[in-house]
C-alpha cells in the first residue's frame, strides 16, 4: 500500500450562476483592481491508503460523486500524488 | 396518524412544525435522527433550519445520515414525505427529488413573506387549494435558489411536479416576484411519487392564526390529515 494525495476541485458548472463570485469579483472592482471574470471553487485534499494511485483516483472520484460535490451544479476533477 | 418530524442537530423548525400539525388535528412528534425512524409512522417531515451548520453544502450532511435510508424506505411504502426549507434541502440532496437549492441569487439571506401560485392542486399537498390560487407563506433562506438540467426541468413540468411558483400578489409569475432566481419561480415540486415533496416556503409558519400574516399554509400540512 502507498500513500496518495488526492486533490479533489469542485467547481459550479459552467452557466450556473454563481452569486458569491460575483459579490467577490465586485468587492475586487471597489478596490480598483480590473478583471472580466471570477469563479471560485472548493479544494479538498485527501490522504489515502490505496493499492495504486488508480484505486486512490477511483475512491476519490466516488467521494465527490456521492459527496464532496452535487452533480445536479458542480463539475470536479480529481488529482493523485503519491504524499 | 403519527408523523415524525425528524430533528437533525441544527434543526430549528421542527416544534413549530409540530404545533402547526397538531392545529390541522395531526399527531406528530419529534425524532431524533440518531433513533431511527419509528416503523408505525404514517408520515415524515424533514424540517427547516440549520442542519450540520450548513457545512459543504445546505443539507449535504443530513442527506447521507443513516435515518435517511429509513425515510427513503418509507417514501417508497407510500408513506408522505415532506421537506420544508432545509428539509427541501436535505431531499434533493437525498435524491429524493431532483433538482439542488443553492445560494440565492442575491447572495443574501432573504426571510420575507411571498406569494405562491398553485400550479397542480391534484396532489394531497395542495388539494386544499385550487389551481391558480394565490396563497401568502414565509420563506427564509439563503440557499434557496431552485437549479436543475434543462431537460430535467421539462420533465417537471411535463409530469406536472411543479407545486408552487412564485409570484406576485395577483399571481403572475415575473422575474421581479422570484424571490432567490429559482428556475421557472419554482418554490416545491414533488418527487418521482406525488407523496414525496419539497418546497423552501415554511407552511408551519402560516398555519396557527394570530402568528403570521396568513393560514394559508394550513392546506400543505393537511396532506398529513
Amino acid at each position: 500500500m502507498t500513500t496518495y494525495t488526492a486533490t479533489v476541485t469542485v467547481r459550479l458548472k459552467r452557466g450556473v450562476l454563481d452569486p458569491e463570485a460575483e459579490t467577490t469579483k465586485r468587492a475586487l472592482e471597489r478596490l480598483g483592481f480590473e478583471l472580466e471574470a471570477l469563479r471560485s471553487a472548493d479544494q479538498f485534499e485527501l490522504d489515502l491508503d490505496a493499492e495504486s494511485a488508480d484505486a486512490a483516483a477511483d475512491r476519490a472520484d466516488e467521494m465527490a460523486e456521492r459527496l464532496l460535490a452535487n452533480p445536479t451544479i458542480h463539475d470536479y476533477d480529481v488529482e493523485v500524488t503519491e504524499a | 396518524m403519527t408523523v415524525a418530524v425528524v430533528q437533525f442537530g441544527g434543526s430549528n423548525c421542527d416544534r413549530d412544525a409540530v404545533q402547526a400539525l397538531a392545529h390541522v388535528g395531526v399527531d406528530a412528534e419529534r425524532v431524533w435522527h440518531e433513533d431511527g425512524l419509528p416503523s408505525d409512522i404514517d408520515g415524515v417531515v424533514l424540517p427547516g433550519g440549520f442542519s450540520y451548520g450548513d457545512y459543504l453544502r445546505a443539507g449535504a450532511m443530513a442527506a447521507h445520515s443513516p435515518i435517511m435510508n429509513d425515510v427513503r424506505d418509507a417514501a417508497e411504502d407510500g408513506v408522505p414525505v415532506l421537506g420544508v426549507c432545509n428539509g427541501a434541502q436535505i431531499g434533493c440532496e437525498a435524491k429524493l427529488t431532483p433538482g439542488a437549492f443553492t445560494t440565492n441569487a442575491s447572495a443574501r439571506f432573504q426571510c420575507e413573506s411571498v406569494y405562491l401560485r398553485v400550479e397542480n392542486a391534484d396532489t394531497p399537498w395542495t388539494a386544499a387549494y385550487d389551481e391558480g390560487d394565490v396563497v401568502e407563506i414565509p420563506i427564509a433562506h439563503g440557499e434557496g435558489r431552485f437549479e436543475i438540467a434543462d431537460d430535467r426541468y421539462d420533465d417537471l413540468v411535463a409530469e406536472d411536479r411543479i407545486l408552487f411558483r412564485y409570484c406576485d400578489a395577483d399571481g403572475n409569475v415575473t422575474a421581479d416576484a422570484n424571490p432567490n432566481g429559482s428556475r421557472g419561480n419554482v418554490a416545491g415540486i414533488t418527487g418521482d411519487h406525488e407523496n414525496v415533496a419539497v418546497l423552501m416556503p415554511h407552511p408551519e409558519r402560516a398555519t396557527l392564526p394570530d402568528l403570521g400574516r396568513s393560514i394559508d399554509g394550513q392546506g400543505v400540512l393537511s396532506a398529513f390529515a
